[in-house]
């Protein structure tokens, strides 16, 4: 290890796979686990409590959509006893009447809202949800109305690509103090549905522009958190900061790893809260050792001045598109297939251009592609 | 474009505090104390955190200059130009309300 071991500062629980929507860039894997699968209450309370003695601060509940477990408000009081800051994320559909109120009265410290579109009929086709615009508005205002910190989170793609201007007005008129423009990140099922999602390169620098001049007139109004578009970066992103440096995800049946798409790397396995303790896997687990700090790098990494500020940017998009996870993310301008993202860009475009393939989505559902036995 | 509301100058007579979303809690794993925001955690200094602490909603920001002042035996001037400045940058990040 070329740093030593350090708590980690953050977890998102994925407390379900099962969600009302079936945006066609869902970040949860391709096999997605049904309600058979998912951790009970207490389990979820034992991991939440092991996890604030190991130094976890912060908790993001997600999903799936996690507000379809029953005893969320159970979740959040556990979490809110042991001082962890709790932020919800939610696509805000079907919400019962008075639950959003329990949740804020249970601790919750901040919910983060989805918005497909900034139109209702973007909104709707890309979830694949009649009428879901309209109900993630009355979700917003029954956030604010319960006195919940807001954050409305877009995420950015093709087809909506020229509704940032739209978004950022929305998030105004909702009263939201923070709003992410989160350009789509191609893994899972995003990466399945790649062609159909890729935005041209004009689009991508229209929009940049948009929002570097919006932060500056909403200094002090409203953030806006900016997530870049891999394929067209010349860095790539510091993925979770750094591989198990500071962050861990757990899936629906309690399975840690290191981030969303960790499951796409074949040659690691992972473990499972239960049999053994977070701060063993946090610790020990061989997955989480093995891209952790710099000893495992390649070159051009290993030698490069950025090493310890993109840590070699994202293993599972170096598996996608490298084939090898160890291999230096494709989107760093200094990795040797580099000129890979741009085709990619260009044959998206292509495929786009095909009228009978325009919005042919792979909809996210559970069992379009089935687990393995 | 809507402006439903305006960025907040600090002036000396601002009652600064802190928003919902923000939060000051110790850390007994890491020994010392953290901001926790929706997706940041800061780890502020002792000036800072003396400053954060002051931001409790009824005390104005030349009382908190005052009593500053007093505490590190420095000139007013100084520690004036000092909390307006870092106040003005946290209120700009909507990590403090004035």
């Amino acid at each position: 290890m070329s740093e030593p071991l350090l708590p980690p500062i953050g977890m998102l629980a994925e407390l379900t796979h099962r969600c009302p929507l079936q945006c066609p860039y869902c970040s949860n894997p391709l096999e997605l686990l049904k309600a058979n699968r998912e951790l009970d209450t207490q389990t979820w309370l034992d991991l939440f409590s092991q996890a604030a003695d190991l130094g976890v601060l912060q908790v993001h509940l997600s999903g799936g959509e996690p507000t379809l477990r029953r005893d969320l408000e159970q979740l959040i009081a556990g979490l809110s006893a042991r001082g962890v800051y709790t932020n919800l994320i939610t696509a805000g559909v079907g919400i019962a009447e008075g639950r959003i109120e329990a949740f804020a009265e249970a601790g919750l410290d901040h919910l983060q809202l989805s918005f497909q579109g900034a139109r209702p009929s973007t909104t709707d086709r890309i979830g694949n949800h009649k009428g879901g615009h309209e109900k993630k508005l009355e979700t917003a205002g029954r956030a604010r109305a319960a006195g919940l910190p807001l954050t409305i989170n877009a995420p950015i793609h093709r087809h909506n690509i020229e509704e940032v201007p739209e978004f950022i007005d929305l998030a105004l008129s909702l009263g939201a103090e923070r709003l992410e423009i989160a350009n789509v990140q191609y893994a899972g099922w995003a990466l399945t549905n790649r062609d159909q999602l890729m935005p041209e390169r004009a689009a991508v620098d229209r929009q940049a522009e948009i929002v570097a001049a919006a932060r500056e007139r909403l200094t002090g109004i409203m953030n806006i958190d900016f997530v870049t578009p891999d394929y067209f970066a010349i860095y790539p992103k510091p993925c979770m900061g750094g591989w198990a440096r500071d962050a861990f995800m757990v899936a629906p049946d309690g399975t840690v790893l290191p981030c969303h798409a960790a499951q796409t790397i074949p040659s690691l396995s992972f473990e499972r809260f239960g049999p053994r303790s977070l701060a063993e896997i946090w610790t020990d687990s061989p997955a989480f050792n093995a891209f952790r700090g710099t000893d495992w790098m390649q070159q051009p990494c290993r030698s490069c001045e950025r090493r310890e500020i993109d840590w070699g940017g994202c293993r599972c998009q170096a598996m996608a598109i490298a084939g090898d996870a160890a291999a230096t993310d494709p989107a760093c301008a200094k990795s040797p297939i580099h000129a890979r993202m741009a085709m990619l860009i260009d044959e998206a475009q292509g495929a786009a251009a095909i009228p009978s393939n325009d919005e042919q989505f792979v909809y996210r559902r559970i069992g379009v592609v089935t687990e393995p036995a | 474009m809507m402006a439903l509301r305006e960025r907040a100058l600090v002036s000396s007579r601002s009652v600064p505090s802190l928003p919902k979303h923000v939060r000051i809690r110790y850390d007994p794993v890491r020994q010392a104390f953290a901001v926790l925001s929706p997706e940041k955690v800061f780890w502020p200094n002792d000036i800072s955190l003396d400053i954060l602490r002051r931001c409790d909603g009824r005390s104005t920001v030349g009382h908190i200059i005052a009593d500053l002042a007093a505490d590190y035996d420095a000139e007013q001037e100084a520690v004036a130009a000092d909390v307006v400045a870092f106040l003005q940058e946290w209120s700009d990040k909507l990590l403090v309300k004035l």
